[in-house]
């Protein structure tokens, strides 16, 4: 099959089926990336300026830096499994895209 | 001879037994450069966990915490949210659109000489500035760790060197990433054992383990104090403290995603896919280590004590000391193998990214424009600089001696790889209108940027009082680089550049027209 030339990249950019990819990546990507960083910086944030909210013991002696602390493993552990779960949609909506782009004759 | 240098030479002889398999197997630029781009998901994850858990990562925090407690456990949690950036935004537009650097990204639509000679000097700059401190750092610990055998930092810096240098000039990737991916079993194996026999010294009762973090006894300033160890505020105090860790939170999270030998993990695998299964597995790995340095550092507190630890090395020896409490000689001496083999580990594919980048994108593309009649003199050139890379190294760590202070190296790679390298990876896949000059702009005011805060900045003590408060420029330098890059992009005006996109895009989301791996 024809390699893909200017004009074809071009046109698979304009295709309906590219630009759902990427806002279905965008709409993924961008709330999950704000959620952690609000997450992740909720951290030191509240550690240097409310100190006495964190040092409240909640679990024994374990308090609430300690345990949010903790959290932000899981938190990162979740993300990612969400992640993947989206991405397994993302690389189906690809492999349309390519077996669109060889119905034109083009492909590697 | 003592049972660590035993352990140390029987983790030389298999690594020098991988390097030379991996001479054998391998011929050719992808396979020197990207191990033929063959390594499967799982392997990458471990080889990228491998990569990225320094000695200041396994010695370093457990003595953190076993000092300064609570403060030191904040301050790993960044370490691994930092992949969520990899996983979901780097990871794999990288794999799909570039070949062997990040700068392959750049070049794709960008003017690529000024582009990949800038990305160069970023990528040397990270790459060398980070293998100093693991030098001085290697040097200093695999002298302390076999002090029995008499062996002095000269002659523990050449040998880490040297060792380097094998792996990467005659066994390329596919050596060093076997080297990654031996060192993080053991490191997770020592890992997960110290916890384990931590935790048995509290008779697996977490109740009691947490119990006894309340009221940790120890010598400050000639006096002796009691702290409860789960309380912040033991490292990050007024009036900078919480700001510095900010700073250092977003040089971690933007910074990861942009180190080079970090990146360079993601092109060893055969596509796109692939790539992400391996973050999420160094994720996986990476955690879970993070987690239990928690047991390791609280437990050299609790178990050894911050007195005995201080008396006997110095905060680096919290996990050894800790081990030895543990489980007398022959554990020390597998602690210290584990250390020894980290920074072989890192140190290796630090050599690795620098050289791929020399070669790649300055001989070749800038130099010769892209155009080589010798396809095999890439690699040459790739192997040369190891070895010259690797003897400036260990040249400078020689002068530099063991007591220098080389953890604001750290922070300025980490530094320079968020505030330089990231906002123009970012940009050339997200913002069309993004051009050379943009490129070139962001990765100079990033650099510089991170270079000069970090030059008036508490830690390098020319200016006392510091000019810049903070030990992590992150939180100054990254805006700056972003905006260096924006200000770039806004002055010229490249049609081209935006003509381009459209392929770039489609390519990086697709994985169309991807490099594929290599038979052999």
């Amino acid at each position: 099959m024809k390699p893909l030339d200017d004009a074809d990249w071009k046109r698979v950019a304009q295709t309906a089926e590219f630009k759902s990819l990427l806002s279905a990546k965008r709409r993924f990507i961008i709330p999950a990336t704000i959620f952690f960083l609000v997450y992740y910086f909720a951290l030191p944030v509240l550690v240097g300026y409310a100190p006495r909210l964190m040092e409240k013991k909640v679990l024994g002696p374990v308090n609430l830096a300690y345990l949010f602390a903790l959290s932000q493993f899981f938190m990162a552990w979740a993300i990612a499994a969400f992640y993947v779960r989206a991405a397994g949609r993302f690389d189906r909506m690809v492999e349309r895209i390519i077996s669109m782009i060889r119905s034109w004759g083009r492909g590697e | 001879m003592s049972i660590a240098l035993v352990m140390f030479l029987a983790f030389v002889v298999v690594t020098l037994g991988i390097t030379g398999w991996a001479a054998r197997r391998s011929s050719g630029a992808s396979a020197y450069f990207a191990a033929g781009r063959r390594i499967t998901g799982w392997q990458n994850g471990i080889a990228v966990a491998g990569d990225y858990m320094s000695a200041a990562s396994f010695l370093g925090i457990a003595g953190i915490i076993a000092f300064q407690g609570y403060d030191g456990f904040m301050y790993s949690v960044g370490w691994l949210v930092a992949y969520l950036t990899v996983l979901l935004i780097v990871a794999e537009p990288l794999r799909n659109a570039g070949k062997y650097t990040m700068a392959d990204v750049l070049a794709y639509r960008l003017s690529p000489r000024p582009v990949r000679a800038m990305a160069s000097l970023s990528t040397l700059t990270v790459s060398t500035f980070y293998m100093i401190a693991q030098m001085v750092g290697a040097g200093a610990l695999v002298s302390l760790l076999l002090k029995d055998s008499g062996l002095s930092y000269e002659a523990a810096v050449i040998g880490v060197g040297v060792l380097m240098i094998i792996y990467v000039v005659f066994g390329g990737m596919l050596a060093t990433t076997w080297v990654q991916i031996v060192k993080a079993i053991l490191l997770m194996a020592g890992t997960i054992l110290l916890s384990i026999f931590v935790m048995s010294r509290f008779e697996f009762s977490f109740p009691s383990f947490f119990e006894a973090l309340t009221h940790v006894t120890y010598t400050e300033n000639g006096v002796q104090v009691t702290r409860d160890f789960l309380q912040p505020g033991l490292r990050f105090k007024p009036p900078y403290g919480a700001l510095d860790l900010i700073s250092l939170g977003l040089a971690l999270i933007f910074g990861t995603a942009g180190l080079p030998h970090i990146l360079v993990r993601f092109y060893t695998v055969p596509d796109a896919k692939t790539a992400r299964t391996s973050v999420v597995w160094a994720m996986a790995i990476i955690g879970t280590f993070y987690i239990l340095t928690t047991f390791l550092g609280f437990g050299a507190a609790t178990l050894v004590g911050r007195d005995t630890i201080a008396a006997n090395g110095g905060t680096n020896m919290s996990a050894p000391l800790l081990a030895r409490e543990l489980g007398g000689e022959i554990f020390f001496a597998f602690v210290a193998a584990i250390a020894f083999a980290t920074i072989l580990a890192v140190v290796a594919g630090l050599t690795i990214s620098a050289s791929t980048s020399f070669a790649h994108d300055f001989y070749t593309n800038v130099i010769h424009h892209g155009k080589m009649k010798d396809l095999g003199e890439e690699v040459r050139v790739a192997r040369i600089t190891a070895f010259v890379v690797g003897a400036v190294a260990m040249g400078i760590a020689i002068l530099l001696g063991p007591t220098a202070n080389v953890a604001f190296l750290v922070a300025l790679a980490f530094a320079v790889a968020a505030s330089a390298n990231l906002p123009v990876i970012l940009f050339s896949v997200f913002w069309r209108r993004f051009n050379t000059t943009g490129a070139v702009a962001g990765l100079a005011t990033g650099l510089i940027a991170s270079i000069a805060l970090i030059l008036i900045g508490p830690s390098v003590k020319i200016f006392d009082p510091p000019i810049f408060p903070l030990e992590n420029p992150g939180i100054l330098s990254i805006p700056l680089g972003f905006i260096g890059a924006v200000l770039g992009t806004l002055i010229g005006r490249e049609p081209e550049a935006e003509d381009k996109f459209d392929e770039l895009i489609v390519r990086a989301n697709t994985g169309i027209g991807a490099e594929k791996s290599t038979a052999h």
